[in-house]
Formats: C-alpha cells, structure tokens, sequence
C-alpha cells in the first residue's frame, strides 16, 4: 500500500500533512514507521532538549491552524518550566488537543483524525515533551465516532510499542494520552471552554487572564492546540523549520488545509501551499461554480468570518493578507454563496446556529443573537422595517470584541456586519418588496417548494416569500 | 450510637455494574470524579437510551456532585437526551453547507414520511427527529447522523430510503461502522 520511495519522499516534503492520509485504511503503527513516521519523535526525544525543539517550532513562524492564527512557539513559551527537583513544579501539565471541530463550514481536522490518527498521536509525543506534558488528552466532537474508535486503535498501538506509557523509548519521558468524546456543544471549542467541559463542568468560557499555559486544566499549565496545528510538528522536527517556511511563497509559513463547499462544482479539501489564492482554490480546485450559478460571495474561513466578494478573488488566502482584504483566514474552508441562494437566508441561518450555541454566559451575547435572528427573520419573511437595519448595525456594535466573554459573538457579527454592507440591497429588497425575491422558480434546486406549508402566506408579488424553514431548530433536551 | 436509616435511593441499587466500572474507569484517567460528569452520562445512555431524572440523581450521587451541577451539564450538550427518544435519532444537519445545498427539501421529506416534527418520536418507536449544528460533512452535504453512522449526499428519496431500510432491519444501522484498518 506504500508507494514506491522515492515518489513517497518528494509527498512528505510537499505534502507533509496529508501524504499519508487514507480514509478508507488509515496505516497502523508499523506501516506508518515504515513510510516514515514516528522519525520526528525520535529526534526530538533522543536528540533534542525541550528547549531545542521550542525553539525549531518558535523559528518555522508556525501559526495557529484553529482560527486564531496565534504563533504556536509563542504559546508554548508561556509555559512555565521547571527543574525534576523543583519542589514547586506541579504533579502535571497539560496537553489538550483541540479536536472539536465544530465550525460550520470546517471539516478539515476530520481527514486527519480519520485518515492519519497516528501523525496526530506522534505529534502529541513531541509537543507534550517540549511543554513537560505527562497527561495530554484529544478533545474531540461527540459526532465523530470513527475519529473516536481510529484514535483509540492508534493509541493503543503506541501504547504496545512503547511510544506512551512510560520511559518513552527508553527516555525518561512518561506520557499518557486520552481520547475525550464531547457531547454535541460549538463553545466547547473554545479553549477555556474546552478546559471547563474537562473539567466536568457546565463549559462556559473562562476569563481570562491567568492563561491556560499558566493555569488551565484542573489549575495545572495547559497548552491546548488544534488538531492540524499539532499535526505540523513531526514534520517541522524531521525536515527543519527553514523546510516549513519555504513551503508558502510568502509571510506565513508551511501548507495549510484549505477547504471549499457550497454550490461549488468540486467541493472538498486540498492540502495547499500557505497563501494560494481565492480564485485559484475556487476555481482550479474546487471547479467553480456548479452550471448555472454565478459567485455573489463567500466566507473565507469557516461560519465566523466576514463575507469578501468576487472582487477579493486574487486575495492570498493567508493571515494578513485576508485581514487586509477585511476578514479573517480562520480554519481556511471556503463557504461559497451562489446568486440563487438569498444573502439574507443565509446570514439567518449563520445567527441562528450562533444563537443556539450560545453558552449564555454574557448578556451581549445572550440576547444578541437570538434578537438578531428575530430581526432577520423578520426581514425574511418580508416584514422587515428599513429601522430594522440600524438595528442589526447597532447589535454589530453591542456584541463586539472587548463587550463580550469570549468570542463567540464576535464571531457571528463577522459574517453578519459585512452582510450588511456587502449585499445592502438585497436587505433593502426584502424589506420594500416585503418578500424575498430568490424565488423558488429561480433557485432551480425546488428549495423554496420545501417549505409548502407556508403556501397561504405567499404574497402577490411573490413566487415564495420564505428561503427557508422558520420552523426548525426544536430539540428535545432540555 | 443510633444509626439513623434514610429514605435516600443508592446509586448501586439503580446502576448496573457494568455501568459503574465503565465510568469509575473514566473517573480514573481524570484528576476530580466530577470532571467524568459528561462521560458518564453518556455511558448510562448507551445502556438505556436517554437520561431520567433517576439516572441523573444516581450519576450525580456516585460522582460526589449535586444533580443541578449535573443536569448543568447535562442539558448543555445536543448529544444528551433528557427525554425518552426512539430507537433511531435522526439528527439532521441544518448549518450553512447543508442549508446552501437545500438540507430543507431533505427535511421536509422526512417530516412528512414518518409524520413528526422536531422533537417528536414516531408511534412505534423507531425515530426521533432532532437537528444538529455542522456534522463536517460539508463537501458532502446534505447530511444527517444516525446512532454512530453519517450518511452524506442526501436527497428526499435516499434519506427515506435510508430509513425504510432502517426500519426493515434495525440491526444494519450498528453493522455499518467498524475499525477498519487491522
């Protein structure tokens, strides 16, 4: 199943992250060695002092793959070290991976976690050695039961060889690694969040300071880092940091998984150097728009960033670049908006998952987003008030950085306050016409006919005035 | 010394042993028996389906915390179910891939097969209708989860052909997914 070596070695060096991904049969311990693995651990345990493989990490310029974008050696460094007699080091410290992937629009870490569970694991090895980590556990998304069950089987394996339990290979490093399967919650992405539901504890998010790397889980250092993130690391130790940096073309370092869906003609992930651009993902990889449909715009980076617009298609999709255009490069997927799909559907069907998820914490968001998808309803459903978009910019406002606990509802004005600006007109539409005007007849996929029960509220002037549902999102818990 | 008798239901005479060890093993691999809270509540439902309240006090009582800081976190999560639900939970996808991808038609199709809302289990038991954020599924939207399986591309007809086949042999659903590499 491995190919022949030489084609193997030119993947690992462009490819690092997916090379080895297999989704039907993802490869076991001995034939991951085989093609190559577990050399990065080597390296760092046998070879390299925790501080040497911060510092690697520190110069590849690695970044945050989880949305933040926040430079991984950095984190790292803010954990205290301690001496093996320091009568004040703590019994553990902590290593979490972040796999609660949870982002609408995101499905990245999922290939990894199921195509490639032991890279994962390796690179847990290596970054709980670089922090002094002895307990490191997977947070990962109650929905993603093969991950779950791949994982376990990978763990297992490492466990029998060696490369967890104790005296690593031989080393003096002990490392135990757990799986934690959640149960179906967004914030729990959230990493202090994340500690809390570790913790057992409702997951509302902490504030913060003190920092997770000073005092996290169960008050211990906790790094926490998302799942391809961590996944760089083997290959940053194996190859070098100056191999990671030349990788991208520009400022930010390595490959990235990038991602597109929506009505596009080819959906689906691509392991992509960092920086490739908008159009070149849409177009080249993802085969752009399906027949008939036309771009009208798109989310850069998962539920929670700004919309961009055809003209922001020759953007690098990389930190900076994307946050000069006006967003956010988040997880990297690509949630494309056709001109048959109605922009304010849309942005309804955004607020209402970030209302739902809501931890309720604080009052901005609490009742922010649940008001805001009452006033886009409102505006969907054709009685929408030109009033009602002042609302909705002042609710932008409230529910800002610095006036929330977390970023949660920053979040959902992302994609929201751009709405506003970006597709104005199809707002004011909405609300002069009193209806929506993506009819059924011109959205050409029968969407509007879903909602039949709503026939005797048609207008006149309108082939259907709903695009969606209203009626949905009842749950039984609770 | 008198010894005073409570009324006080133990957790041993309602939790089976099975379900004791499975979560006094996840209580191991933690630092607190509270922090095993949502592993354990899921453990007592993959014995018994959903949550009661009897379950939840006898949880609350073995894990040393009180039944509010549990059903705190109980009802905090979508996966929990604090209400009986039919052998099958369908939880449909309704965030933004699948809603451009017109999750709607698939949904409604459902609804009208089996004649439930969300929320509501079919007469005899066999589903419950509930949705769920993005199932990572996005280039394959539409999707839904049932029990531990995803089913992807949906369309009106497949997603009832998926559940008629469901209903013909209920033992299919749990023989789809296994550990594939050896």
């Amino acid at each position: 199943m491995i190919e022949n070596s030489a084609e193997l070695l030119e993947k690992s060096l462009t490819l690092p992250l997916t090379h080895l991904v297999n989704l039907e049969r993802p490869l076991s311990l001995q034939d991951y060695i085989t093609a190559g693995g577990y050399v990065g651990a080597k390296k760092a345990l046998h070879e390299l002092s925790p501080k040497e493989v911060l510092d690697i990490v520190s110069d590849s310029n690695l970044k945050g793959r989880g949305g933040a974008g926040f430079p991984t050696g950095m984190k790292w460094s803010c954990v205290p070290m301690f001496e093996e007699a320091d009568e004040n080091a703590p019994k553990y410290k902590y290593l979490v991976c972040n796999a609660d992937e949870m982002e609408p629009g995101t499905f990245k870490d999922r290939m990894l976690l199921e195509g490639v569970p032991h890279q994962l694991v390796e690179a847990m090895i290596i970054s709980a050695f670089t922090i002094g980590a002895n307990r490191a556990y997977i947070f990962l998304r109650g929905e993603y039961h093969l991950s779950a069950k791949r994982l376990q089987k990978a763990i297992d394996e490492a466990y029998a060889d060696n490369w967890l339990g104790e005296n690593i290979q031989d080393t003096n490093f002990m490392l135990d690694l757990y799986v934690h399967t959640s149960a179906g919650r967004y914030i729990c992405g959230e990493e202090t969040a994340l500690i809390n539901a570790l913790e057992g504890k409702r997951a509302n998010p902490r504030a913060k300071p003190p920092f997770p790397q000073v005092s996290g889980l169960f008050g211990k250092p906790t790094v926490v880092n998302n799942v391809e993130t961590l996944s760089n690391i083997p290959h940053i130790i194996k190859h070098g940091a100056q191999w990671f940096k030349d990788l991208s073309p520009n400022s930010d370092a390595g490959t990235k998984i990038y991602a597109a869906c929506g009505r596009v003609k080819n959906p689906g992930l691509w392991e992509l150097p960092m920086g490739v651009t908008i159009r070149e993902l849409l177009y080249t990889h993802a085969g752009g728009m399906q027949d008939g449909l036309n771009l009208k715009g798109l989310l850069p980076g998962g539920a929670s960033t700004d919309f961009l617009l055809p003209e922001h298609l020759d953007t690098p999709m990389d930190y900076d670049s994307i946050g000069k255009a006006g967003s956010r490069l988040g997880t990297g997927g690509l949630i494309v908006l056709d001109d048959k799909n109605c922009p304010v559907a849309m942005v309804l069907n955004l607020l209402k998952f970030f209302a739902q998820e809501s931890c309720g914490w604080c009052t901005p968001c609490r009742d922010g987003t649940p008001w805001a998808v009452e006033l886009l309803s409102r505006i969907e459903q054709g009685q929408g008030k030109m009033e009602d978009l002042d609302s909705l910019a002042d609710l932008c406002d409230f529910m800002w950085l610095g006036k929330t606990h977390c970023a949660l509802a920053p979040g959902a004005v992302e994609p929201l306050k751009s709405a506003l600006r970006y597709f104005k007109e199809d707002f004011e539409q909405h609300i002069e016409q009193g209806c929506c005007s993506y009819s059924s007849a011109e959205k050409g996929n029968g969407h509007g006919a879903a909602t039949g029960k709503d026939d005797d509220s048609k207008d006149e002037n309108c082939e259907d005035i709903r695009c969606e549902d209203i009626g949905n999102g009842g749950h039984a818990h609770g | 010394m008198q010894i005073i008798k409570t009324v006080t239901p133990d957790y041993r005479d309602y939790l089976s042993a099975e379900e004791v060890a499975e979560i006094e093993h996840e209580v191991s691999i933690m630092e607190t028996r509270e922090s095993a809270g949502i592993e354990a509540l899921k453990v007592v439902q993959s014995y018994r389906d959903w949550i009661s309240d009897d379950s939840l006090n006898a949880i609350a009582q073995l894990l040393a915390i009180s039944p509010a800081q549990l059903e705190g976190v109980a009802t905090f999560y979508n996966l929990i179910y604090r209400q009986p639900v039919g052998r099958f939970v369908i939880h449909i996808c309704d965030s933004i891939s699948c809603h451009l991808n017109d999750y709607q038609s698939v949904l409604t199709a459902i609804k009208n097969h089996l004649k439930i809302d969300y929320g509501q289990t079919t007469t005899d038991g066999m589903f419950t209708l509930l949705s769920n954020v993005c199932l990572g599924g996005c280039d394959k939207a539409p999707v839904m989860m049932i029990g531990e399986n995803h089913y992807q591309q949906l369309t009106a007809e497949k997603a009832i052909a998926i559940l008629n086949g469901l209903r013909q042999d209920p033992e299919q659903a749990t023989a789809n997914i296994e550990v594939e590499h050896d």
